[in-house]
């Protein structure tokens, strides 16, 4: 059975979901990849307030192509999620992230962050890149321009296709 | 006399092979997942499978990239030894390629001008990697495998002892596609190289993956290694995505190269089932 989902991604509906779930989701979600994590976290670190509030929300790992003429957003399917490993658990336990999407496990400290605060990660299909492009509707650049596709952009999605690949629970798809 | 090819001939010549293997999916790819599609049996692995071809027919509908990783424009090049490209050269000339299809076709760029301490974009995808093959002859043969990040850092490289012998071969390049998980984008196509040195080691590795899909080595030794190799790493269960499944990879290419009394070196280059490449005879 697929399930709908829509964000925001509150606590309620985190636990709701188990790994092995396939997803379409629709709502605001915020693209970040390597270099926007290393600022976002940079940020907080220094104290500094974040450009996008976090709270109750998803980011998607990607860094999409070029919008062509008349397109809100050119292929954009996920990276390897792995690379974030290293910044996802401070967004979780000090923002308040509930839902990330990628592609590709994740380590161990990410999964407890996950456990301990109440967050889901989703895969979305790797090399998928045209086909998910035509479930974004549109997508603008919020925060970081300097950094062209590494940017962070504000997307709504419509039924985006996802499988719950770890859960909140700490299950996951990949063990 | 050298025969002269105009430098804008192989800007544009380069230009739109970066658009084509961008887009189209060549036939005997899509064929292997067709195939693959058919043969798995796992459920949300099928789905997987079922999303690449749609995908692959949204490209071509939409003019829109396979993939949002664009790649690092690589290129394999047999550059007859009667012929040269006018003002500043091919290499020059494949760049300019690279600079204006990039843009032309609304590529994503995504190389860095330095890897450790800026990494500054440098915004139009240059420079390109490629390796020259010198041949008789008056013509250029350039062939673009755009390759992608995800896949690219799966990559895995040992000098093994001669001693080590077929087995342990075996068993790293298995281990390797086995923990690169679900990175690669799987179901993967499985470059290897053996023998050579370090470097020709990586590199016929990844011209392994050049081969069409499942095309076995004409060396009756090494297909038998192809096959031994392709079956253990089905069997590992890591299947389309990492999340489980019947078909973690297409295919396993094996090359290889004459090598030191002392050596046995053997390089794994694995490619996303978004396996992209596209050539052209000036």
């Amino acid at each position: 059975m697929i399930k709908k989902l829509t964000t925001p991604f509150t606590a309620a509906a985190v636990r709701s979901l188990r790994a092995g779930d396939e997803i379409r989701l629709t709502g605001i979600i915020w693209t970040g990849r390597d270099a926007a994590h290393k600022k976002l976290v940079a940020l907080l670190e220094s104290g500094a307030p974040l450009p996008v509030d976090l709270k109750d929300q998803i980011i998607y790992f990607v860094g999409p192509c070029p919008a062509p003429p008349g397109r809100p957003i050119g292929s954009a399917g996920p990276t390897t999620s792995g690379r974030m490993d290293a910044y996802s658990p401070i967004l979780i336990s000090r923002c308040g992230l509930t839902g990330m999407i990628g592609k590709g496990g994740r380590s161990a400290a990410v999964v407890d962050a996950m456990k301990k605060y109440g967050a889901v990660y989703f895969g979305a299909t790797g090399g998928a890149g045209a086909l998910i492009a035509q479930k974004i509707k549109s997508c603008e650049v919020v925060a970081f321009p300097e950094l062209g596709t590494e940017a962070v952009h504000k997307l709504y999605v419509e039924d985006f296709p996802l499988v719950v690949a770890i859960d909140a629970e700490g299950n996951s798809l990949y063990d | 006399m050298k025969r002269v090819i105009p430098f804008q001939q192989v800007v544009e010549a380069v230009s739109a092979l970066c658009g084509k293997a961008a887009v189209k999916l060549p036939a005997d790819v899509l064929e292997a997942l067709q195939r693959g599609a058919e043969q798995e049996k796992q459920p949300l692995a099928k789905s997987f499978f079922d999303q690449y071809l749609e995908n692959a027919e949204i490209a071509i509908s939409e003019n829109m990239p396979l993939c949002q990783d664009t790649g690092f424009a690589v290129f394999f090049v047999e550059y007859g030894e009667n012929v040269q490209v006018d003002g500043e050269g091919l290499a020059a000339a494949i760049n300019a390629g690279v600079r204006e299809g990039y843009a032309k076709y609304y590529l994503r760029k995504s190389i860095v001008a330095e890897p450790l301490f800026d990494r500054i974009n440098t915004k139009d995808n240059t420079p390109a990697v490629i390796h020259f093959t010198p041949v008789p002859g008056d013509s250029v043969k350039i062939v673009l495998a755009p390759k992608g990040g995800g896949s690219e850092n799966m990559s895995a490289l040992k000098m093994m002892k001669p001693s080590d012998g077929r087995e342990a071969v075996v068993n790293f390049v298995v281990d390797s596609v086995k923990n690169a998980g679900g990175n690669p984008c799987p179901p993967v196509i499985v470059g290897v190289g053996i023998g050579g040195t370090f470097e020709k080691c990586a590199q016929i590795a990844k011209k392994a993956l050049l081969r069409k899909v499942g095309e076995a080595n004409p060396d009756p030794r090494y297909a038998a290694l192809e096959a031994e190799i392709l079956e253990k790493i089905n069997k590992t269960g890591v299947g389309a995505q990492g999340l489980g499944g019947d078909i973690t990879a297409l295919a396993v290419h094996v090359e290889y190269f004459p090598c030191h009394i002392a050596s046995l070196p053997v390089a794994v280059n694995l490619n996303c089932h978004a396996a992209r490449h596209a050539e052209v005879v000036l």
